[in-house]
């Protein structure tokens, strides 16, 4: 039989097309079963701590020096496996302690009471009631959960530091370097991160789903107090009720949900 | 154009093709019956234990734990759910190193020797801490 090139062609990619539909085929009539075999159920812990939106009040006026805000500092760097890099321009911070025009700087002024002045006061993530480094997120790798902590997923960060231009209080660090030979004791209930991703303070949102506070709350004293804003009844509210607080960098908008006694 | 089917140059031609086709499939027939077999993972700890039961039943695991590991990663950072409840009622925390790690001690004999074998390298073990690696 006389066969020409073209005909040739034809048949050729019309086997070709035969062979490579069947496994497709297949693939999709399989997919079926397979997902309907096993229909788990997912569930908060019965002791999970809950809350519409979780704040902190800070009592400065409890404080006398940093010596009295170390073990919260240490408590927290030493759960969550945070790194002790030398390097300043490396340094990764959860909760640190800042002078009083740094983290106030439209609230001073020439005359303030020297005491307060020299204070250190203890900083954090403000877990934004309208968080701008979750506007900027293009993976929604940080995203702000339904009881107002604004969390990390660190297996989405592409690193691409958005979020640290978008965070008007310093809240969030990057990882310039692998963290793991930097972490002085590492706690294995809790993930380090890798190079790449950026951290902040999480609230301990791994304790309150085991129904435990905060640990730095829970290390403070007195000094922290920890609850639902949304709850005219708890015990942060009352905090805020019975005295005058200011929040930092209030004109932005942000909304924090961390307050300051001074 | 009927006449026109002479090849040119016949004999270098096909043994030029030949010498082509045993190159190019040199690595199937010379590997042929060489295959390293397929590591069975061994079951150490709690998980060698008799009458213990996985969250799931074996063959599911066996093929479909990586779409588990992503679903309960994705639950417990996204939607605060931590314990999983499985077909038979029972509850487990949906943790890698806390829960997986904790009953299968060895993640060398567990994990890595079949993921070296199938040439896979999951990142999980760059943040989530093997226990016996922790310092």
């Amino acid at each position: 039989m006389e066969s020409s090139r073209r005909s040739f062609l034809k048949i050729a990619g019309i086997s070709a097309l035969g062979l490579g539909a069947k496994p497709v085929l297949d693939v999709l009539a399989s997919s079926g079963e397979n997902g309907e075999k096993v229909k788990p159920e997912t569930m908060k812990g019965k002791d999970a701590l809950t809350a519409k939106r979780w704040g902190l009040v800070i009592d400065t006026r409890k404080l006398q020096s940093e010596e009295d805000l170390k073990p919260m500092i240490e408590v927290c760097d030493k759960i969550h496996n945070i790194p002790d890099f030398e390097n300043k321009n490396h340094e990764i911070k959860w909760i640190w302690t800042e002078e009083f025009h740094h983290i106030f700087p439209t609230q001073g002024h020439e005359f303030l009471d020297e005491e307060v002045e020299n204070l250190s006061f203890l900083t954090l993530c403000n877990h934004c009631e309208k968080p701008a480094c979750v506007r900027v997120c293009p993976t929604k790798a940080t995203f702000k959960r339904e009881d107002g902590i604004v969390l990390m997923d660190f297996h989405r960060c592409i690193g691409c530091r958005f979020c640290m231009a978008a965070c008007p209080y310093g809240s969030r660090s990057f990882n310039f370097r692998d963290p793991r030979p930097f972490i002085k004791e590492q706690n294995p209930e809790f993930p380090t991160r890798s190079k790449g991703v950026v951290e902040k303070c999480n609230f301990c949102a791994e304790r309150l789903a085991v129904g435990k506070l905060p640990a730095c709350v829970e290390v403070s004293n007195g000094v922290l107090t920890f609850g639902d804003l949304d709850d005219p009844e708890s015990e942060v509210r009352k905090v805020l009720r019975n005295n005058y607080t200011i929040r930092r960098k209030p004109a932005l908008g942000a909304g924090p949900s961390v307050f300051y006694i001074i | 154009m009927t006449n026109n089917k002479k090849m040119y140059d016949k004999g270098m031609v096909i043994v030029g093709l030949c010498i082509f086709v045993v190159v190019i499939t040199f690595p199937f027939w010379f590997n042929l019956g060489n295959a390293a077999p397929a590591p069975e993972p061994k079951l150490t700890g709690k998980a060698a234990e008799d009458g213990q039961q996985c969250v799931e039943s074996k063959e599911y695991m066996k093929t479909e734990h990586m779409q588990i590991l992503n679903e309960w990663r994705d639950t417990v950072v996204r939607d605060a759910k931590r314990t999983y409840v499985n077909n038979n009622g029972k509850k487990f925390n949906m943790s890698l190193t806390n829960t997986c790690l904790d009953c299968h001690t060895e993640k060398a004999e567990f994990c890595d020797k079949c993921h070296n074998y199938a040439s896979v390298s999951p990142y999980c073990w760059e943040c989530h801490i093997d226990p016996k690696e922790a310092k």
